[in-house]
């Protein structure tokens, strides 16, 4: 049964790589890709069920003892991850043909698409530092191919930002591990965590622990960080932005998330001191940038960072509830940002523009679009029922419990913040005169309407169901505050 | 452009490629005890396939080897990953190997291991990503 952890890494690589074989016959590439991320997302479902019902799913590959092999591992948080991955990729998936143009799709776009999905679960699932950094170069990779698919000239500026960027913390994020390395002797995590604990954190292995907020931060986006994401993440198609928008920091936020909780506790007054300023720095930047500019996209670009900030809040509050904060506020915006990437596309495709001074009055036309962006913007903003509302408030409970006011306060006020720059679409282009001009193209609103509603649906669920999903999530929070758990599954002696 | 007669290049490279292909072989064979495996062989192959485009021109060798290099990228992921999933057919974790030694008829008693599988798929992987790099570079006017 240890072979569980592997599905969700090999289901989309192999369908990755046959996707090769017949990449121009675009009706079968369509069907299929949509077949086969269905069969991954109903694995997912069964292992998060059954690791549900007994507890992780080490799998040491190849057969090797868990420190000298590479393991992979499955616990509740990591399969939650990887099931809204999937959740995410399944909406995406059936959104592309609407989307992209054919000669898109003909070239390789459901490979890299599964090479994505494949990095993603990977970096989730793998329990062994390096591995990690594989998948960050597999999903990379991808993203790389997706971000200039297409080939128009803004692609391939912002393109070479942000391969640059994401190149050169590849190469902090090696450094580091080499680093690591030649003070604890190995890479595998719960080892790492064992032999730091042993040292109790001394200077040199703070340090490194900096350089891994730093390389992730690079990742994530956070505050003096962040600069690269905005403008290549508008730049390809709406599909590949909710794609990046959903997956790619969140897997940053997530490695924080494992590292600070897992291996770097011991010196917290200096770690996780510094996550506290800076996600009040990340909060307060990412929702003025989010004000700051009158194109829609731009604006939910702008919207991932002060999101990624209330993550490493809760990372540095250091408790339980912080954690369990953490884990929901992360799955409920990677299903909430792709929904208003692909709403952001589609009113771009229909109206032909992104900027919010040239549309009016969209609610005439578009009166089911009009209204899933009015709830998906109250869930950005945690409006009760919602989902953000009780990330956020499971998020600012913890901090209140580790006194933490002034952050609470920050977190509070940048949400009305964010609330006023997702309404601000709302009020400018969905409100007001009907404008005669624009002949609207029903047929292509209900292709686009029904992926996003299926996100939604999951999102108002979160809200809606709090109550059964919050015990796992608890339990996860419980969980990563205890890492002897993860050391021990792992380390069976 | 002036046609030359490349007659020394040509008959060199003829040469050349077949030594090229044979060390590449046995770098991909001497991988399990001594340096070498599968990437080193896969360069080696396509610089020796690199050496016969240069030395012939695209069309002669297309004729020669007529493979699509991107098929051929696929195929050896498919191997690779095909020798990791087949480990689960038998009960045992991903990416698990075996071996057994089997006598052959010239070579006698050798050790064959599945991992001679996986670096087959690096092999070709490697050779199809090089030679897909090198041909859209070149045939880019």
């Amino acid at each position: 049964m240890s072979n569980l952890a592997v599905l969700p890494i090999v289901i989309p690589l192999i369908a990755g790589v046959l996707a090769i074989l017949f990449h121009k016959k675009l009706k079968i590439v369509r069907v299929y890709s949509q077949v086969l991320t269905l069969i991954n997302t109903g694995v997912v479902t069964y292992i998060l069920f059954y690791v549900h019902q007994n507890g992780s799913v080490v799998l040491q590959a190849g057969d090797w003892m868990a420190p000298f092999g590479i393991v992979l591992v499955a616990d509740m948080l990591s399969m939650t991850l990887v099931l809204t991955t999937n959740i995410v990729a399944l909406a995406c998936i059936f959104y592309a043909p609407k989307s992209l143009s054919i000669k898109q799709e003909e070239f390789y776009f459901y490979t890299f698409y599964f090479l994505l999905i494949t990095g993603v679960s990977g970096a989730f699932i793998t329990g062994d530092l390096f591995n990690l950094f594989v998948f960050f170069e597999v999903l990379l990779m991808a993203s790389y191919g997706l971000i200039v698919l297409g080939g128009e000239k803004v692609q391939l500026r912002e393109s070479m930002k942000y391969v640059l960027i994401n190149l050169f913390s590849s190469m902090l994020f090696v450094t580091t591990i080499a680093f690591l390395y030649s003070v604890v002797g190995t890479v595998n995590m719960a080892q790492i965590a064992e032999r730091v604990g042993e040292a109790e954190q001394t200077g040199i292995l703070t340090t490194i622990g900096i350089l891994f907020f730093f390389v992730f931060g690079t990742k994530a986006a956070l505050f003096p960080l962040y600069y690269w994401l905005p403008k290549p993440y508008i730049a390809p198609n709406p599909v590949i932005s909710a794609l990046f928008g959903a997956l790619l920091t969140k897997v940053g936020i997530y490695s924080l998330l494992r590292v600070f909780s897992l291996i770097f506790v011991y010196e917290r007054d200096v770690t996780h001191e510094l996550f506290i300023w800076i996600a009040a720095l990340t909060l307060i930047f990412g929702s003025i940038g989010a004000l700051s500019t009158n194109n829609i996209k731009l604006v939910v670009a702008y919207n991932i960072i002060p999101a990624v900030g209330f993550m490493l809040l809760g990372i540095g509050v250091y408790n339980s509830t912080g954690f369990s904060g953490t884990v929901y506020y992360l799955v409920h915006d990677m299903i909430i940002k792709a929904a208003l990437f692909l709403l952001v596309g589609a009113i771009t495709y229909l109206v032909g523009t992104s900027d919010l001074r040239k549309m009016r009055g969209l609610i005439h036309h578009y009166p089911l679009l009009g209204w899933m962006f009015f709830i998906s913007a109250f869930v950005l903003a945690g409006i009760p029922p919602f989902s953000g509302f009780i990330g956020k408030l499971v998020l600012l409970q913890g901090a209140i419990e580790a006194d933490r006011i002034v952050i609470a306060i920050i977190g509070l006020g940048s949400s009305l913040l964010i609330l006023l720059s997702v309404l601000r679409i709302f009020i400018r282009g969905f409100w007001g005169e009907k404008d005669e001009s624009i002949i609207p193209d029903r047929k292509a609103a209900r292709g686009f309407i029904l992926p996003v509603a299926f996100l939604l649906f999951f999102s108002v669920l979160l809200g809606v169901g709090a109550e059964w999903f919050y015990p796992s999530i608890e339990s996860i929070g419980d969980y990563l505050m205890n890492p002897e758990n993860y050391i021990e599954s792992i380390l069976k002696e | 452009m002036v046609r030359t007669n490349d007659l020394i290049l040509k008959t060199m490279t003829v040469l050349i490629a077949f030594i090229l292909f044979g060390f590449a072989v046995n770098l991909f064979f001497a991988g399990h005890n001594e340096p070498g495996g599968g990437f080193i062989g896969g360069l080696m192959t396509a610089a020796a396939i690199v050496l016969m485009y240069m030395a012939y021109g695209e069309k002669v060798v297309n004729k020669v080897l007529p493979f699509n290099y991107r098929t051929l990228t696929a195929i050896g992921l498919i191997i690779a990953i095909a020798t990791g999933v087949g480990s689960l057919l038998f009960g045992q974790p991903f990416l698990s190997q075996t071996f057994d030694y089997f006598h052959v008829p010239v070579f006698g008693e050798v050790e064959l291991a599945t991992a001679l599988l996986f670096d087959l798929g690096v092999y070709l992987t490697v050779i199809g990503v090089t030679m897909t790099i090198v041909l859209t570079i070149s045939s880019d006017r």
